[in-house]
């Protein structure tokens, strides 16, 4: 048989005959071989017959059907094209590879101060000697501080210095350790059973950082999967808590009850539609007195909507243990005259604003507190609080609990500067031009221009209608309302009375806007009625003044 | 106090305070203390790795992992009979009422059936100093370790367990009456956040003094060594950044990482080669899916790894991350004031210029003896930070006691007060590590980690062991750290002691041989390394 050069063409017919006839005389033998080991298999006789019959009418069938199995596994067998996946990651050489690499151009590690962050880091002031309610700055000039969280004036009281200094004397200033490792030391455990005591709950676990706190409660227990239902203006820590969660959140209109209702509702029904959905955890996240607003949250419609849809209620009391309730300033419970224990499953707050320390705690029933000594991740991988603090901590809530006449005055002074306020703008009138948010017996008053417009971009980003152009303007008036703002501030200070805006870190991933920009003042009972009268006249005056000069 | 029995070891002589040591500088050592670490030729590779971490011994393994099951299947047959008859012990884990399970039993499995045994060598709750030694409060428990009673008894062991690298965790001495007199001065706290109106000239006079120490333009002050991580790395990267993050590292970056909304990739334990393989596929494929080129890649390693022992290596990274235009963010919470000939840290160690790393963390609970964080680098990023940090924002300030204690021992140790204080402490602190590891090793014990680190982990293994040789040592008047899975990888459950410059020699010679007999009785010498030679 020629190989070589043009086969003629009827030795063509004859190659193809002898190609087919070896064919066959292969497809025999393998037949037999696999004949051989199908009478080891069950019903191998069947197909053997139908292997043999199908042979004997057609050889070429039989040759078709091999083919047709070997396609069908190597059908099955393949890579199977997916888009978006593997293929589409061709291989580079590394030639290629090193191009790229050359080619990268990293942004700067720092981006450039905007001119308000500018303006922030050069006119935060700087106090020389202890903070209280009247505080020395840089210049020397002695100023009226309603701008620290000394709403019941326990900060550094004689009887806490004393107690930290003994504390120190006894124990050092750090802790050396987690509290896992030898971290533990015996007033931890009194300011726990402490706070227990005094919250009206049966335990407590203590942070020791009270901005961590909650970031570190929310995660500990809901998990991937569960579902938050989240008040829109809850503070900055408790959103770092609702994003590292990984739960599905849900924010209800701040402080709108039938909004709640309608997004249960919604949950509700959501749940319904999926049959054979196990029953995940379901959470309501609230604080007690909105810092970034000033108002107190409405408890009792809280508690019938969280027992009637069954969800565990979260609560963030940072700014209102010290601060409401009558008899005992325990927070928000007692300020609508309900038990905590049995209601709120789970309180978190700082021990570092009327307590007059530092540090942060969570409280609720003992399985509450003791899923945290292992599952809280501020308390295991952290070194636990310094004596001095925890012993200032105890003095603190001792503070509290022996100063009713406080709580009273602090309501006072409240109703005070906010109605000197508002006749002092307008003559007796509404306030034309500044809104002044909270409720009337809030400590923490909020200063918002009318007609700022100044939303936030991360507002304007999650509307779909938002194009760049809407979302710089924004900024900017953001950025301007922030500048006149931060005018009133100096001239407030001028006039010897220190307050603050309201500090927000600009977040890329910010999940709900920023309250828009505002002056926040924290009244302390630590400050005679004189002396917040004057407080509101000046800040009055201040508005007045650069709000006039702006026009 | 004085009520505490004393179980220890050396009945003869009462037990000095960390500050009896410390405050007298001429107080005779037995051995004069080795050289002081020579830096490194800067970008050398070390020859570690080898004894960095060595294998687990085949029956070794197989016998824990045999341990760990017949754990697992006597907690699943006790929860199994347990939910069906003893329902009220189990409500937690049961639905009630309509609610889902608090937790569910899947997640605190271990919880239950491994730990709560086991409890009683953890959380012990302290009183006192946590200086040389420590006073445990008595405590049993009679319900199998769900609760516990105290005896209102102390006992006063020796501490091998606390971060006090460098002895100051001190109720006497110039920190604690520097503190007592700030305390008068300035009270205890604030009650604001930093950018608000909570910074003392006490703050930018410190900050000024940290700076200086690490050798930056700039520094920032967090109160809580954990928030400083988890609340500074989002402020630098976000989503369409890259984090590449060794496999080992601290919860606090991991946090940090994951509010941050980058992308975290991370490599093989403090192996340079790995990271660059991942760099380069990283930096060479882009963001996924999109394949847009990353905004910004931050490489995030800690100097000192706690659990393991080892030191970063630090030259290596830095060439990389030179090579390939990332940034650097190194984690000093360990060997802040532990490492390096003037307590320096890991850029002191290998004389790395510390303006080479971009972000130069550190916390001040472990060397310092106080609490809280710092963030040290150039003035545009501690700029930045105090601006977009969440802590520096949103989170109460350090406060002045803290602050205090920060500034006097951070003085000391670099020589601004107290004359050679500072300069013996680091000294006395390597002596000690060196001499404690390089016996461990003489022993035959497998160890872990770098020779020079003062975090010694010793290796247990099996999960029953865990407790056996926390309350052998106890009993025999040492108090040490055990850790097991989930900190660790299930295999490797370990002992891990912490060296101090508080220790004398005595103590810890008294240590070696109770844990070598200890060692003998549970079989713990298993090493098959030839024991490494002395360097003198």
């Amino acid at each position: 048989m020629s190989t070589y050069g043009l086969p003629p063409p009827l030795l063509v017919n004859g190659f193809a005959r002898d190609l087919a006839d070896s064919l066959v005389v292969a497809v025999n033998t393998t037949v037999a071989v696999a004949g051989q080991l199908y009478t080891y298999l069950p019903g191998h006789r069947i197909l053997a017959l139908y292997v043999r019959a199908s042979y004997q009418n057609d050889p070429y069938r039989t040759l078709l059907e091999v083919g047709l199995i070997v396609f069908m596994v190597w059908y099955v067998l393949r890579e199977k094209y997916k888009p978006g996946k593997k293929n589409l990651e061709l291989p580079l050489s590394e030639k290629e590879v090193q191009e790229l690499i050359d080619e990268w151009e990293p942004e700067p590690l720092v981006a450039p101060l905007s001119d308000v962050q500018r303006m922030d880091l050069d006119k935060a002031p700087i106090i020389n000697g202890p903070s209280g309610p009247k505080v020395k700055l840089a210049d020397g000039k002695e100023r009226l501080n309603l701008a620290s969280y000394n709403f019941l004036g326990a900060l550094n009281q004689e009887s806490t210095k004393e107690k930290a200094i003994a504390a120190l004397r006894k124990y050092g200033v750090g802790t050396c350790g987690p509290c896992g490792f030898y971290g533990t030391i015996d007033v931890h455990m009194e300011l726990e059973k402490e706070i227990a005591r005094f919250m009206g709950v049966q335990d407590a676990i203590v942070y020791s950082q009270g901005f961590s706190t909650i970031g570190s409660v929310i995660p500990a227990f809901s998990k991937r999967g569960d579902i938050i239902v989240a008040d829109e203006g809850v503070n900055f820590a408790v959103q770092i808590g609702l994003r590292i969660s990984r739960s599905k959140v849900k924010y209800f209109k701040h402080n709108d009850m039938a909004d709640l209702e309608r997004v249960l509702q919604q949950v509700a029904r959501e749940h319904r539609a999926k049959k054979n959905k196990p029953l995940t955890r379901r959470f309501i996240v609230a604080e007690g007195l909105y810092i970034d607003h000033g108002d107190i949250c409405p408890l009792p419609e809280i508690l019938a909507l969280k027992h009637k849809y069954k969800y565990r209620l979260i609560l963030d009391e940072s700014f209102s243990i010290g601060v409401l309730g009558n008899q005992r300033g325990s927070g928000v419970c007692e300020h609508f005259g309900i038990e905590r224990d049995g209601n709120v499953d789970i309180t978190a707050a700082t021990t570092a604003n009327s307590v007059g320390a530092a540090g942060g705690f969570c409280c609720g029933t003992r399985e509450i507190v003791e899923h945290q000594r292992l599952g809280g991740q501020g308390y295991v991988y952290s070194a636990s609080l310094p004596a001095i603090l925890a012993a200032s901590a105890i003095e603190g809530i001792k503070y509290i609990e022996s100063h009713p006449e406080q709580l009273a005055l602090l309501r006072g002074h409240a109703t005070v500067f906010r109605a000197a306020l508002r006749k002092n703008l307008t003559g007796g009138g509404p306030p034309a031009m500044v809104d002044i948010e909270g409720e009337e017996c809030s400590p923490v008053v909020h200063i918002r221009l009318i007609g700022g417009g100044g939303g936030d971009i991360a507002a304007m980003r999650s509307s779909s209608s938002a194009t760049a152009a809407v979302a710089a303007a924004a900024a900017a008036a953001r950025a301007e309302e922030d500048r006149v703002l931060q005018d009133v501030v100096d001239e407030v200070l001028r006039n010897g009375v220190l307050v603050t805006r309201a500090k927000y870190v600009e977040d890329h991933d910010a999940m709900i806007a920023r309250p828009r920009p505002s002056i926040r003042v924290a009244l302390s009972a630590a400050h005679s009625r004189k002396e917040v009268e004057k407080a509101a006249s000046v800040v009055s005056a201040a508005l007045k003044k650069v709000l006039k000069a702006r026009r | 106090m004085g009520k505490g029995k004393r179980a220890h070891f050396d009945p003869s002589r009462p037990p000095l305070s960390s500050a009896d040591i410390m405050s007298k500088p001429d107080l005779p050592h037995d051995h004069t203390p080795p050289a002081l670490y020579r830096p490194k030729p800067e970008g050398s590779p070390r020859n570690q790795g080898e004894h960095l971490i060595e294998d687990t011994p085949i029956g070794v393994l197989i016998t824990t992992y045999m341990s760990y099951f017949f754990l697992i299947v006597f907690g699943h047959v006790r929860d199994f009979f347990g939910m069906r008859f003893k329902k009220a012990e189990y409500k937690n884990l049961l639905e009630q009422n309509g609610y889902a399970p608090l937790s569910s039993g899947f997640d605190t499995f271990y919880h239950r059936r491994l730990y709560m045994r086991i409890r009683d060598v953890f959380n012990r709750p302290i009183t006192g100093v946590p200086g040389r030694t420590v006073q445990l409060l008595d405590r049993e428990s009679k319900d199998f370790n769900k609760t516990y009673q105290f005896s209102g008894k102390t006992t006063e062991v020796l501490n091998l367990s606390s971060y006090n690298y460098l002895g100051f965790a001190q109720s006497q001495g110039p920190c604690a009456d520097a503190v007592e007199t700030t305390i008068k001065k300035y009270g205890v706290s604030i009650g604001s956040s930093r950018m608000e109106v909570g910074t003392l000239d006490l703050h930018q006079e410190t900050e000024a003094l940290v700076a200086r120490f690490i050798g930056c333009e700039d520094s920032m002050i967090v109160s809580m060594g954990f928030a400083t991580n988890s609340t500074t790395i989002p402020a630098l990267v976000h989503k369409g950044c890259l984090i590449l993050s060794d496999e080992l590292n601290h919860a606090s970056l991991i946090y940090g990482a994951r509010i941050s909304g980058a992308t975290v990739r991370t490599f093989k334990h403090n192996d340079a080669k790995d990271l660059e393989v991942v760099l380069r596929k990283s930096i060479a494929n882009g963001q996924p899916r999109t394949h847009r080129p990353w905004k910004k890649i931050l490489i995030i390693v800690e100097g000192l790894y706690s659990m393991e022992g080892s030191i970063v290596n630090l030259p290596d990274i830095v060439a990389l991350k030179n090579k390939y235009k990332c940034y650097l963010y190194l984690d000093e919470a360990h060997s802040i004031g532990a490492m390096g000939p003037n307590g320096r840290g890991i850029c002191d160690y290998f004389g790395v210029d510390p303006l080479e790393v971009d972000v130069m963390m550190g916390t001040f609970t472990k060397s310092f003896g106080a609490s809280g964080g710092y963030i040290a680098g150039r003035k545009e990023l501690i700029d930045l930070l105090r601006v977009h940090n969440y802590s520096s924002v949103h989170a109460e300030a350090i406060t002045p006691p803290i602050l205090q204690q920060i500034n006097t021992s951070l003085r000391i140790i670099a020589g601004e007060e107290g004359g050679d204080e500072g300069k013996t402490r680091i000294a006395q602190l390597a002596r000690n590590a060196r001499f404690f590891s390089a016996g461990l090793r003489k022993l035959g014990f497998i160890v872990y980690g770098d020779t020079d680190s003062p975090v010694v982990p010793l290796l247990l293994f099996h999960p029953a062991k865990i407790p056996a040789f926390s309350r052998e040592m106890l009993k025999r008047g040492i108090a040490v750290v055990v850790v097991g899975y989930p900190a660790t990888p299930i295999i490797t459950s370990r002992v891990r002691f912490c060296l101090s410059a508080a220790h004398t020699i005595e103590d810890l010679t008294y240590a070696l041989q109770v844990i070598s007999d200890i060692g003998d009785e549970m079989v713990l010498k298993v090493s098959q390394l030839r024991p490494v030679a002395d360097e003198e």
